[in-house]
């Protein structure tokens, strides 16, 4: 069919960041098919020269509200590397914790707010106030735990206070976590599973397509990785967090403020569904049944489907904070200073899973302890080039529907992968000539 | 009528409006009295005329500025949101550095490709009626201008420094426990969120209307750091308007 076409959605609504997508076809023939990313650059780097230790994680958690707290953490885990600076099992244990509230918020956030409204023909939430709001107030008592989780444990959930490097500047109390766990377990797994019955109901309108390509995210031994683990790609196996800049390969293109990434092939994929596949056999048996009730399988292609592997991690945030909860108060709470004597002075890098994907930070700190390089790599930033690739096979796809129609599917692709654009023109990649 | 409410982004984290989509338990109340009519991070809506805009993010680019401009034009109040929109914030500390400088840093010999300005405050481009201040704004700010407004009262104005509210919590002062606070120079409000749970206040709400900075960096130097980390401090969230 030889057709023409012209699309462009200007400041796509529902994501986080200015995005446009754009798409030409002449006669048939597809001549443009990608997201554009148009917002301000902000240039990090300028921001960060010579800042002190003290100050790095309070200004790249700036970076993004969504991801204060995955860019906060992986801002102290870069840093401890960086100094030597070692940290107790409390303090581990207190952030994976934290890393659950974010992800269990952000992933509900995403299903419920952002993607859920395609899924019902409505342009937001807030017509579902009237419709169905029961679910509403379910996703808002779902959201509000999640965020209660980051406003105990970090002293606020954007933008975090207490987490700093070697510790944290205030223990929660064992009251307050005894709370949270009767939350999650009264509430919040009730809700989960209340959440499923609801995807499954709306997943007949997630749009059928596959692509196959490269999965990326951090892989551990012992658990789903999410704090902590190696670099794994699905076409090549383990890769060292050190060795991160191997599989990154950053570049520019002229359509977006934001860098693309490559590894093995044009294009790779990051988030909650790349997770799924590289580690779905981690997860416990509540989980897996989630999964299966909404149809997720092992080793799914089709990207529409990120936001389903969304909830089933919501499940496992969920039961795996009581485990956490129960091992803290099991070793007793000890009211442990931060340490923050650097025992050298020199380059660390850290890596977390964070709600969209696996994000990198790189530090090089000179012997006062202010920074001299530093380099961050964002989840969204590293599936950019995914995207694209997805628009090139989707649309010649649906090319026989209407505009209208093929606009709506490229609309949900790109906020299938939850994308969080202020983050990906963060800009916070460069060389200080001193 | 209720009035018409609608936010914009600019160049920002979108942490403040993500504060808002946090209002679990009110949200549903907050919407029986306002109509929000333009909300691109939640919404597809666009409107035509806004009784209040909130704007949130700094002004640093072309296209900023035209479209704060437009905003501006169609609202009958504006109010700026968070430390990005009322003086810069953290964005501002690129303006302390030559800006060919650092667009090539980051983009190497495509620097010209994408129009960049200094990060400026909303302030400098229009006129701003209110603002809530803080990095993020906190909630309880954000309730209190919205209900003044929506009633048509004078929202509240914060003249004390943090260390105010502060000792009005009972803490410590952080001086004593071996660190360096900009408490004494910045504007309360927050109810001294970070020195309450042991983390020296960065400074996000801004300067006071006269804050004494020489006797400031007087006080951080004699608790143990150089004149140059003090300044640095300083800066954090006052690039705009700090002049050392």
């Amino acid at each position: 069919m030889s057709r023409d076409l012209d699309i462009k959605v200007h400041h796509l609504t529902r994501v986080e960041g200015h995005g446009n997508i754009v798409v030409n076809m002449k006669d048939g023939v597809l001549e443009k098919a990608h997201l554009s990313i148009v917002e301000p650059p902000r240039f990090f780097e300028a921001m960060m020269k010579g800042r002190s230790f003290h100050e790095a994680a309070i200004i790249t958690s700036r970076i993004c509200g969504i991801c204060s707290l995955g860019h906060q953490l992986t801002s102290l885990v870069t840093t401890e590397d960086a100094l030597g600076l070692e940290i107790s099992e409390q303090t581990v244990l207190l952030r994976k914790l934290l890393v659950h509230g974010a992800t269990l918020q952000s992933n509900i956030l995403h299903a419920y707010f952002l993607a859920a409204p395609d899924f019902l023909n409505v342009g937001s939430v807030f017509p579902l106030i009237a419709t169905h709001k029961d679910v509403v107030l379910r996703a808002l008592r779902m959201k509000r735990l999640a965020n209660d989780i980051g406003d105990i444990v970090s002293g606020r959930a954007v933008h975090p206070i207490t987490p700093v490097p070697g510790g944290f500047t205030r223990i929660p109390e064992k009251a307050e976590l005894l709370e949270i766990k009767r939350r999650l377990l009264e509430e919040a797994l009730p809700d989960g599973l209340e959440t499923i019955e609801t995807m499954k109901a709306l997943a007949g309108a997630i749009p059928q397509f596959e692509r196959e390509t490269e999965y990326i995210s951090l892989k551990h031994a012992d658990e789903y990785a999410l704090y902590e683990g190696d670099i794994f790609s699905s076409d090549s196996g383990a890769v060292p967090v050190s060795e991160y800049l191997n599989v990154t390969n950053e570049f520019v293109v002229d359509h977006s403020t934001s860098k693309h990434a490559k590894y093995n092939r044009s294009s790779y994929f990051v988030g909650a569904l790349a997770r799924w596949n590289n580690n779905h056999a981690q997860l416990g048996p509540e989980a897996l049944a989630a999964a299966d009730a909404m149809g997720l399988k092992p080793n799914c292609h089709n990207p529409y489907m990120n936001t389903i592997a969304q909830v089933v991690e919501a499940v496992h945030c969920i039961l795996d904070s009581v485990r956490i909860i129960d091992k803290l108060i099991e070793n007793g709470l000890k009211n442990e200073k931060p340490n923050q004597t650097p025992t050298r002075y020199g380059r660390g890098v850290g890596s977390n899973e964070v709600p969209r994907g696996i994000l990198f930070h790189d530090y090089t700190y000179d012997n006062k302890g202010n920074i001299v390089k530093a380099n961050c790599i964002i989840p969204t930033g590293q599936n950019l080039a995914n995207i694209d690739d997805d628009m090139l096979k989707l649309v010649p796809e649906i090319v026989d529907k209407s505009k209208e129609e093929i606009t709506l599917n490229l609309e949900m692709l790109v906020r299938a992968y939850d994308p969080c654009i202020s983050c990906s023109v963060h800009m916070l990649e460069v060389d200080f000539i001193e | 009528m209720k009035p018409q409410v609608a936010f914009f982004d600019f160049t920002s984290c979108e942490g403040c409006q993500l504060n808002k989509l946090n209002f679990e338990n009110d949200l549903l109340d907050i919407l029986k009295h306002v109509d929000l009519v333009e909300f691109r991070e939640a919404m597809d809506d666009k409107a035509d005329h806004y009784d209040i805009a909130f704007i949130e993010g700094s002004i640093s680019s072309p296209s900023c500025v035209e479209r704060i401009h437009d905003i501006r034009r169609r609202s009958t109040t504006l109010v700026a949101l968070g430390a990005c929109a009322v003086n810069g914030g953290v964005n501002a500390m690129k303006n302390l550095h030559p800006i060919d400088e650092v667009r090539e840093t980051v983009y190497g010999d495509d620097k010209y490709l994408f129009a960049t300005l200094p990060a400026m405050a909303v302030s400098s481009v229009v006129k701003v009626d209110y603002e809530v201040r803080g990095c993020p704004m906190t909630q309880q700010d954000f309730l209190r201008l919205l209900i003044a407004l929506v009633l048509g009262k004078q929202p509240p104005k914060y003249g004390s420094p943090v260390c105010v509210e502060c000792k009005l919590n009972e803490n410590e002062c952080l001086y004593n426990r071996g660190m360096v606070c900009l408490g004494p120079i910045t504007r309360g409000g927050c109810e001294a969120a970070c020195p309450s749970v042991g983390q020296f206040c960065t400074g996000c709400r801004g300067l006071l209307d006269n804050p004494n900075l020489d006797g400031m960096l007087e006080v951080m130097t004699s608790h143990g750091i150089s004149l140059d980390e003090a300044k640095k401090r300083m800066l954090l969230y006052n690039s705009n308007e700090v002049q050392l």
